[in-house]
């Protein structure tokens, strides 16, 4: 399942420049809000669900290669944070959807824990 | 973008600049001389038309400058030729069916301006001239095509060459220890570039082909002391890495505050993080324990009211590095 078949179905918002979701086919997906745990848990090329929408999650996100963040309940994020997603190509989305809805969703498309 | 009819009045925005292409920056960086070809078949004014027609069926062109000595002065295109046939023309002078005065292009210009003519006047090719109009060749798109990716397997080698070069850097250097170390400064609460360090090591690993999945280790182990010199410290620290060809030595240190209880630190989940750090989701009590993880030896030392300092090593031979820490001691 592509990155653009579960924006699609979720109804995502791209916060990030546009690029072809349609060749990103996350591993697993992964949920938690302190980033060490994310550090820690979440497998490579993961889709990393998550509250938190400030810069740092940039970093993990890179760092751990991952697929794509959502960033749930229409949390505010600010500009700085997409700049610095888009120069680590790192792929945002928002929802207004919770944390447990998303991934509730995604597991029923197919999506499974790494 | 050359393409678009109302680019001229469409303001770039930054976000636009950084997604140019290589390809796009070509266009501004190569030069017309660099990709035109050379030694272009002529024709001259007083030559006749029928000669014109055998030059264009011999070397299969549809069209060529006509030049009074070395200087431009026409070009015969294949409508040309083709007002000429249906005038059963051909003993005609190439001056009588030339079109005169041809749009030129500079070979100095940058090839986006004759990417922008050719959109702009339809034609085919362009002939290339310098200051006094003497004929240099000619550029087709299909030149410009060609040299653009001559330019981009050039890039692509210098790349290769690059990474070649760092991946073998330690068998080209001898010496009895060959080490390369890299330093970082780290300042307290600057959040903001929390994770630049750990990213630039582990792309520097990467470069000097390290297996990704220590690179991944070492990236994981220094976020983690990164934020820790972030979050936690007075003045901030310096994170030092030591890369060897057999292993990584990591080393972050800092001056205060220190840890009070070295043990109950390391117990997963104990955080001293205050409430606005964990809003930003960090605290969680797993920092340490997730580079007890990601290295193979780790060293923890502290006074409280002196400060702090966290060794940590990974081993680059994948057999010898089993990851998931050994000790903290």
């Amino acid at each position: 399942m592509t990155l653009a078949q579960i924006a699609n179905a979720l109804g995502l918002a791209l916060l990030t420049q546009e690029q072809d979701l349609t060749q990103i086919t996350p591993s697993a997906g992964y949920t938690s809000d302190m980033l060490s745990c994310v550090m820690s848990g979440a497998p490579q090329k993961s889709l990393w669900i998550t509250l938190q929408a400030h810069v740092n999650i940039v970093a993990v996100a890179a760092l751990l290669e991952l697929s794509a963040v959502i960033i749930t309940e229409g949390a505010a994020v600010d500009a700085a944070t997409i700049a610095k997603a888009n120069e680590k190509n790192v792929i945002l989305f928002s929802t207004p959807l919770s944390t447990f809805e998303v991934a509730g969703r995604l597991w029923e498309l197919g999506l499974r824990a790494g | 973008m050359a393409t678009e009819p109302d680019s001229s009045s469409r303001i770039i925005t930054d976000q636009e600049v950084q997604q140019i292409t290589r390809t796009e920056e070509l266009a501004y960086e190569l030069k017309v001389e660099e990709v035109m070809t050379r030694n272009v078949k002529c024709l001259e004014p007083d030559m006749q038309m029928s000669q014109a027609l055998e030059m264009f069926r011999s070397e299969r062109i549809s069209g060529a400058p006509v030049v009074c000595g070395d200087i431009l002065c026409g070009i015969v295109s294949l409508e040309d030729l083709i007002r000429c046939l249906t005038n059963y023309d051909l003993d005609a002078l190439v001056r009588e069916y030339m079109s005169a005065n041809p749009v030129t292009i500079r070979y100095t210009d940058p090839v986006v301006e004759a990417l922008k003519l050719f959109v702009t006047t339809k034609h085919g090719r362009l002939p290339v001239v310098d200051e006094h109009n003497r004929m240099l060749g000619i550029l087709t798109k299909g030149d410009i095509t060609m040299g653009m990716l001559e330019a981009l397997q050039k890039d692509f080698q210098a790349e290769e060459l690059r990474r070649y070069r760092a991946s073998h850097l330690f068998e080209d250097i001898v010496s009895d220890r060959t080490s390369l170390i890299l330093r970082y400064n780290i300042k307290p609460r600057d959040f903001t570039n929390g994770g630049a360090a750990s990213s630039n090591i582990k792309r520097a690993l990467v470069r000097l082909g390290a297996n990704p999945q220590i690179a991944r280790r070492c990236g994981i182990a220094v976020y983690e002391a990164e934020m820790n010199l972030i979050i936690h410290t007075i003045n901030g620290g310096v994170i030092r890495v030591e890369i060897e060809p057999h292993q990584i030595s990591i080393e972050a240190t800092d001056d205060g505050p220190g840890i009070k209880d070295v043990e109950l630190a390391m117990r997963p989940g104990y955080s001293t993080a205050s409430d606005s750090v964990r809003e930003l989701g960090f605290g969680a009590g797993m920092g340490l324990v997730n580079i007890q993880r990601c290295v193979d030896n780790m060293k923890l030392e502290s006074t409280f009211g002196k400060g702090t300092r966290l060794r940590m090593k990974i081993f680059m031979n994948p057999d010898a590095s089993v990851g998931e820490g050994h000790s903290a001691h």
